[in-house]
Parts: structure tokens; sequence; C-alpha cells
């Protein structure tokens, strides 16, 4: 379970998230809906410990993330995994060695045994027999799904994803829409996942929240959000170039 | 105009504070991590291979020109005045205490501090620093420590080496072509030096492989705005590293020559 409590963030003078509070219950997929630049991001890196609120919390199992100890954080971090935007695959390493990274470096596994790890979970993501290549040598779809399966290599409860389906194709997008999909069914991980692309929303959300200047506006269920009044959210979910979000930017230019 | 004057002048005050915070913060998390287990070895010798091996054959060359340079420079003014035979004496000098060290520590910064700057923005800017956190791995340990013990042991060895090549590229003039024999220019050579030369030399260099270490990755994590910041880093990298390489050497030569005569 992931408890987001009142969590507000400013960098300079620029509020990017103002009292932000969400509750994921475990083993659901939500959804985090909202413009780019919306603070989405931002929010995901705070979960998983990279940034540090304001104010505010965020508790994951009962324990604040902000106030854990260097080694408490290292423990939570085995348990947690993130799928970054542009996949952040180190480019020094080849796929064998960005999917195993933290089994080589935190288990005392053998070499075989990661390796068989790691071939599992390129399998699982449908990119088997590609762990000689280096990420230079992928496609921006495959460094997506390798990203995923670096994730799901260390068999995490709860899985972060931003952005998943940027920057790639329509077909490439639906298939790792799929993917997380069949990931929160085989795996039974809590997942949540930021996107501005409404159709992957709808495919995999138990749940989807829309952000909006910082404020989660609206919550609920695919459905009930594609059922809602608010002109902000129907502008956005409809992805109209008129209505009340774009009014504001037209205002202040 | 002078509201802007003292608004410029404070930014830039607030600015280098920013960056000696950051870099004795750095130093701080770098000192710890380096002591604390696991110890990567296998990082460490494929940082001092970049540092150090892939450095041999500019420091062989910069330092063998240093070496004929000095010769020829002393010579001018030392055969005026009748002296040719300390040459050998004030070249090994100059060399060990002072040239050695610096010049290897210039050309390192260039060479290896830009190399770690535009590797460690270029995985700024990618995210791929993040993403060694969300792996559970610190990214000084895993990234900076490696660094800054590789180039705190290479620095030194390349001094001494430099030293070699260059009093070497002094001989070879002198004996070639300002006439002092082989036999003189060794004993004069070594009749100068003292341990306390070689030690101030060496000190300094691991001294400057340090700096090098922690400017050029500080300037690398911090890397703001893809590929223009990459850029800018890496430039400021270099620079501060020069300067602080300079300020340091004057400051180590100074506590040698007041404190420890």
């Amino acid at each position: 379970m992931i408890k987001i409590q009142g969590l507000s963030k400013k960098f300079n003078q620029n509020l990017v998230l103002d009292g932000i509070s969400l509750n994921i219950p475990a083993g659901q997929t939500c959804v985090i809906i909202g413009r780019s630049g919306c603070g989405k991001s931002v929010l995901l890196k705070h979960i998983i410990g990279l940034l540090r609120p304001d104010s505010g919390r965020v508790l994951i199992e009962g324990k604040e993330v902000a106030k854990l100890k260097e080694l408490e954080l290292v423990a939570l971090r085995h348990k947690i995994s993130m799928v970054f935007q542009g996949g952040a695959l180190f480019d020094s390493m080849d796929v064998e060695e960005n999917v195993g990274f933290s089994l080589f470096e935190h288990t005392r596994l053998s070499r075989k045994e990661i390796l068989e790890r790691v071939e599992e979970s390129l399998f699982l993501v449908g990119l088997g027999g590609i762990g000689n290549l280096m990420p230079s040598e992928l496609s921006g779809g495959m460094k997506k799904r390798v990203a995923l399966a670096r994730a799901i290599c260390i068999r995490p409860e709860i899985i972060l994803y931003d952005e998943p389906t940027t920057g790639v194709d329509p077909i490439t997008g639906d298939s790792i829409n799929e993917l997380i999909r069949s990931l929160h069914d085989k795996l039974k991980v809590t997942s949540l996942v930021v996107t501005h692309d409404m159709k992957s929303a709808y495919h995999i959300a138990d749940k989807v929240a829309m952000m909006y200047k910082g404020k989660i506006i609206l919550e609920g269920t695919p459905q009930e959000i594609q059922a809602s009044q608010d002109p902000v959210v129907h502008q956005f979910i409809n992805g109209l170039s008129k209505g009340p979000i774009t009014e504001i930017v037209d205002d202040a230019h | 105009m002078l509201d802007l004057f003292f608004l410029d002048l404070g930014n830039k005050v607030i600015s280098f504070m920013h960056f000696f915070g950051g870099l004795a913060t750095l130093t701080g998390q770098t000192v710890y991590q380096a002591f604390k287990p696991p110890y990567k070895y296998d990082h460490i010798i494929e940082q001092s291979k970049k540092a150090g091996y892939d450095s041999l054959p500019i420091v062989s060359v910069v330092a063998l020109f240093i070496g004929f340079i000095f010769a020829l420079q002393f010579g001018y003014f030392m055969q005026r005045i009748g002296s040719e035979m300390y040459i050998a004496s004030l070249v090994a000098l100059a060399i060990v205490r002072e040239l050695g060290p610096v010049i290897t520590a210039l050309i390192v910064a260039g060479r290896v501090g830009a190399a770690n700057t535009a590797e460690l923005g270029s995985m700024q800017v990618t995210e791929q620093i993040d993403a060694l956190e969300t792996l559970a791995t610190n990214p000084v340990k895993y990234l900076v420590v490696p660094r800054f013990v590789a180039l705190g042991i290479m620095l030194p060895l390349l001094t001494l080496y430099a030293d070699l090549v260059g009093i070497i590229g002094s001989y070879l003039i002198c004996v070639l072509k300002l006439g002092i024999t082989s036999s003189m220019y060794i004993n004069m050579t070594f009749s100068a030096l003292i341990h306390k030369d070689l030690f101030t030399g060496l000190f300094k260099a691991w001294i400057f492989g340090m700096v090098i270490a922690l400017v050029s990755c500080y300037e690398g994590f911090n890397v703001e705005g893809g590929a223009a910041g990459v850029g800018r880093a890496t430039t400021r990298s270099v620079v501060f590293s020069f300067l602080l390489i300079l300020a340091a050497d004057c400051f180590i030569t100074a506590l040698f020559y007041f404190i420890f005569p």
C-alpha cells in the first residue's frame, strides 16, 4: 500500500506539487494522468526517495520514505522498481548486465543463476536472446522493454512507470500496455503509471487520478473518469485544444 | 546600474559558495564511501587504466619537450656565466619539485577530468544516475570512489614517470648538444635531489589527483540542460580543475617552504 499525504514540492518559486494526497491499495494499478510538466514524474521520484518533499509525506507499508535511514532506503529499493521515460539503460553495459544489475550488485547468486533470471525477465517482455546487444543497438521500444525487464528482474512488489508508452509507435505502445497488464496479473505487483496517453490509461488502470496545477483534481475508475463532467478533465481526456486548461495558458500569454 | 552590478556580484558570490559547499559535501561522501565495504577493485583497475596507462603517450611527449626546452633555456644563460654543469641540477629540481606534478596534473585534468564530466553529465541528463539510485546503488560509491582512488594512485605514478622522461629529455640536449659528459650529468642530477624534493612533488600529485576526480565528478553530477549543459559543465570542470591545481600548488609549496623547510 502506498499512501501519499499532503505532498508539496517547490523548485525555486515554482510550486510543482501542491498538497497531493492519494492512496494506492496493494496489487492495484493506479494511473496518474496530466499534461506534460504538471509534476507527475516529480511525484514518482518522491515515492522512490529520489526527491525529498518540502512538506507532506509518502508512506510505503507504513514507513515514511523521506525519514528512512540509508540501509532502510536500500531495503525499500529492493522492493520497488522504476521504469524511466527514456529507459535510462546504462550505456557502458550490454542488455544482460543492465537487466541483471541489481542481482550482480546486491545478491550472492552465481553468474549462471543471474543469467537465467535475466533471460527469464527478457522473455517476459518478449525480448529473449538479445542479452549481448548494447543499448545503442536497440530501438526506442526495445529500450523501454529492456528497462521493464530490468525493473522486474528483482521481483519487485511495486513498479513505478514514467510515461512507458511515450515516444514509441502505437503498436509497440499497445504491446507495452499488454505487458504492464500481464505483469500485474502474473506477478501481482502494485503499479503506479504516469502518462498522458489516455488509451494506455483506460487499458491498464484499476484507478485513474488526474493531476492539474500540482493537485489531484479527480480520482476514480476509468469509467468514472470518462463520465466526468469536470471541464478540465473533459478537455484533457478528449484531447481538445480549446477549454479551461488552454484558456488559462492563453490568458497568461 | 549600480544595483545590477551588485546583483551580479551577489549571484557570483552565491554561485561560488554553492560550488565549494557542494564540493566539500561530495568530498565527505566520497571519503566515507571509499572506506566502507564492499570495495570495487575491478572498477578501480578499469579507471586506473583510463587515467594512468592511457595517459602515458601524451605525458611522455609533453615531459620530453619540457626536458628539451628547459635544458636549452638554462643552457642559454648558464653558458654565458660558464656554469653549464649546473644545468642538470636546475632541471632536476624544477621538474621533480614543480613541473612534473603540475604539468602532469594539467594534462590529466584536460584529458581524464573532461572525460569524467562528460560521461557522468551524459548519465545525469539521461537519468542513468537516478536509475542507479533506484537500483539501490549509491552513485558516489559506484561512480566517484573508483575515479577518486584511481586518480589518487595514478597521478603520483604518472608524475614519477614524467619526472624521469623530462630528465631524459634534458640529458639528451645536454649530452648531445651542450657538451656535458653523461657521467657528470647523472652525478649533478642525483647530487641536487634530496628525498624531500621527490616527496613534495609526489604529495602534490596525490592532492592534484583527488582535486581532478572530485571537481570533474561534481560538475558531471550537477549538469542541467541536456547536451549544451554537458558542454558547459565540461568546460567548467577543466577551468576549475586548473585553478584549484594551481591554488593547491601554491599552498603546498608555501607549506613546505615555511612550515617544513
